[in-house]
């Protein structure tokens, strides 16, 4: 009992503290400072939300780039990965159908991203390789010169962190809405 | 591999000089120094006065008790309550003690994904309110610890640590972190999901919420619990590299300064310092093996026309950069904080191998305030066996260790494999883990290991395939995560009252002294035998036997 009291009433001050005022400031300053980051990132071209710049989603027409595979099928209120063995066999067989739609062969290899799943299954990038990998296949379903899609592949493309982590990414949503405001 | 020696020199070696200053200020928080807002702690909770290790640890116990409740209740009946904007609805009773028992623990074992289980207040006002102050309990534990074996007259008072704890040290600290990721695009919002049509004219429903605040002290106080099913490795929790640096070095930060803070209570620095360069030596032995197994291919790919030069990218995000994933495996099992930048049941088995030795381990850093409990049981056997060795009395800092000190450790220390090997044992022969796991063969064995030696080491991250969200493994790891809680916690500050209570003898030349490289490396070899031998056997059915089967 001379321990309850005390206990609930530092229930009281730490839940007062840490939770409603923490929060209540983090909030503030995040709608106030960052509101687009705040909100989820939420992408709105000329009018109604496409997306998320932060969250993959599903691209399957030849005309758009296609993202990584995704474990839960880009559900944005479900995320998650594999969590399969690389060594299983069931990661061969996803690949290998992955490898049958975009056409792969020996001779033109894919890149290892777009046929492994992300963590989270939303994750929005694809290596550079993996977009100048399908610049062809979306140049030909446009009409377009091949070189002018890979013009604007080059112009998306940013390092993640410099020396840290020099691989070139490019994010498919913003990389697409580039391609539909060239068409336009 | 430039640029994953760049990125580990930056986090963890820039960690590693942020934990002196901070473990300085650590110190002086737990001596009283700030006497102004000790005079507001004690006027808010009453209960002052000086503790011994049993109104210590019953006090702990009783604050324990009611954040188990409180938590448990909100969770139950979160349907009911507001700040609900997705309309989560009821959740099973086990799931709610198993979640309730993992974040009480700071464990953060989840049995479920937060964007389709819980509404904005149970993860607010009851998850990430456990996330403060569960690890403000691991901390003034600690500062009790060093206290009695120090040799002060008392332990402190429990509930004047707690919110030094969490008011001076996690808050300001997690403000800064939640305000910095929030800049990087984590969402900070109380609106529900968002509805958005894609260029194709499909629908995607997009989760978000208040994760800034939530992610921040997840990070900073080794619980590990993500506000999103996939953790750190949700484009909302994790959205850039630099978002991703923080994080990491908010993993080890202050469990790195907890060995400053024991060394200068203790009054011994020199002494502390050899225990950070025993955690370190463990985790730079860790860092590497876990970097080079990861760097090779996914098995899985081997035959088809995929080029197999950029390693292991199963389960892996393309914005963390190469490195990430085995690195953040490495640090979030070294401490015992759980939270995940790439899947681990999609690892290479190796490198899956090494977060969970790491948790087998639990004390190369650990967690906040617990690791370094930790390593004094680990220490106090090491000065035991080398005092049997040269055949002397043996003596840590003064205090005579005995055959009834010794009980405790061996209690302490054993608890720990018995739980893991004894779960695994168990949910292996039967249906309650084998209808359970998402593979076959050695790697599902490995699932069900991995999962007890999270539970136990309250660690918290899994390999998440397995489908854990049944009464039997919720009942059974909510157990493990509680004894594998409270019996490290209890059992070091009884030892530290029992030693209290001796007549501390002066050190003399024929004492090993714990300031020299030689203990460094005979606490570093009874950590090997005893911590990792006895887990060999349970590694080489699961990992080593899938590597040695399916690697080429």
């Amino acid at each position: 009992m001379q321990y309850l009291l005390p206990s609930l009433r530092l229930w009281l001050v730490t839940f007062a503290i840490c939770v409603v005022g923490y929060t209540a400031l983090v909030l503030a300053f995040a709608q106030s400072v960052a509101p687009f980051q705040a909100n989820g990132s939420i992408i709105e071209a000329d009018g109604p939300a496409v997306g998320s710049k932060l969250i993959a989603q599903d691209f399957s027409s030849p005309r758009y780039f296609w993202p990584r595979p995704s474990a839960v099928d880009y559900d944005g209120m479900g995320a998650g990965g594999s969590n399969t063995s690389p060594t299983s066999p069931d990661l061969t067989d996803r690949a290998k159908e992955l490898i049958a739609r975009y056409g792969a062969t020996a001779d033109k290899p894919i890149p290892a991203d777009l046929v492994a799943a992300s963590g989270g299954g939303l994750d929005p990038h694809i290596s550079l390789e993996g977009a100048l990998y399908q610049a062809d296949r979306v140049a030909a379903a446009r009409g377009l010169p091949p070189a002018e899609v890979k013009r604007l592949i080059e112009a998306q493309a940013v390092s993640a962190a410099g020396p840290f982590a020099p691989e070139r990414i490019v994010n498919v949503l913003e990389l697409n809405l580039a391609l539909d405001r060239q068409a336009q | 591999m430039l640029a994953s020696i760049l990125t580990i020199i930056l986090v963890v070696g820039g960690t590693a000089l942020l934990s002196w200053p901070l473990g300085k200020y650590m110190a002086a928080l737990f001596s009283g120094r700030f006497a102004a807002a000790d005079r507001l702690f004690t006027a808010a909770t009453g209960g002052a006065g000086e503790q011994d290790w049993k109104t210590y640890s019953l006090a702990l116990i009783a604050f324990n008790v009611v954040m188990f409740g409180f938590v448990f209740l909100l969770l139950a009946t979160q349907h009911l309550l507001p700040f609900n904007p997705d309309g989560q609805g009821v959740a099973s009773l086990d799931l709610v003690f198993n979640t309730a028992a993992s974040f009480t623990t700071n464990t953060n074992l989840q049995h479920y994904s937060g964007e389709s289980t819980w509404s904005y207040l149970a993860q607010l006002g009851g998850l990430m309110w456990l996330q403060f102050v569960s690890a403000a309990t691991g901390i003034a534990a600690l500062a009790a610890l060093a206290r009695g074996i120090g040799g002060q007259a008392s332990m402190g008072n429990f509930f004047l640590d707690v919110q030094r704890a969490a008011f001076m040290l996690l808050l300001p600290v997690a403000m800064l972190l939640a305000c910095a990721i929030a800049l990087a695009g984590v969402p900070m919002t109380l609106e529900g999901a968002a509805a958005v049509t894609t260029l194709e004219g499909a629908t995607q429903t997009i989760a978000r919420g208040p994760a800034a605040a939530f992610v921040a002290i997840k990070q900073l106080g080794t619980n590990g619990g993500g506000f999103f099913g996939p953790n750190s490795t949700h484009p909302f929790e994790n959205p850039t590299f630099w978002s991703n640096a923080l994080e990491i070095i908010a993993i080890i930060l202050i469990p790195m300064a907890c060995v400053w803070m024991f060394g200068r209570i203790i009054g011994r620095v020199k002494h502390a310092a050899v225990i950070f360069g025993v955690m370190a030596a463990l985790l730079v032995i860790k860092l590497t093996a876990a970097v080079t197994f990861e760097a090779a291919p996914t098995q899985a790919f081997a035959d088809l026309a995929v080029p197999q030069d950029v390693g292991n990218l199963e389960g892996k995000e393309l914005r963390l950069g190469a490195t990430t994933g085995p690195l953040w495996a490495v640090l979030t099992t070294a401490t015992s904080n759980g939270s995940v930048g790439a899947m681990h049941d999609s690892l290479n088995p190796l490198t899956g191998l090494v977060p969970m030795a790491g948790m087998w381990l639990n004390e190369t850093f650990g967690g906040v305030g617990v690791g370094m409990i930790n390593m004094f049981l680990y220490i106090a056997l090491a000065v035991f066996v080398a005092g049997m060795m040269v055949g002397r009395t043996p003596e840590y800092l003064g205090h005579r260790i005995e055959g009834r000190e010794m009980r405790l450790v061996v209690l302490a220390l054993i608890a720990h494999p018995l739980l893991i090997l004894g779960g695994t044992a168990l949910f292996a022969a039967t249906p309650w883990g084998l209808d359970t796991l998402n593979n076959t063969g050695a790697h599902g064995f490995s699932e069900i290991l991995y999962e007890f030696s999270s539970a136990a080491a309250n660690n918290g991250s899994g390999f998440e395939g397995l489908g854990d969200n049944t009464p039997a493994w919720n009942i059974a790891t909510g157990l493990a995560m509680l004894i594998g809680r409270y019996l490290p916690i209890i059992v070091p500050l009884a030892i530290a009252g029992s030693l209290m209570a001796k007549r501390r003898s002066a050190e003399s030349a024929g004492t090993l002294s714990v300031e020299g490289p030689t203990f460094g490396v005979m606490l570093f070899i009874v950590i090997l035998i005893f911590g990792a031998l006895t887990f060999f056997p349970a590694a080489a059915l699961g990992p080593i036997a899938e590597h040695v089967t399916l690697m080429r």
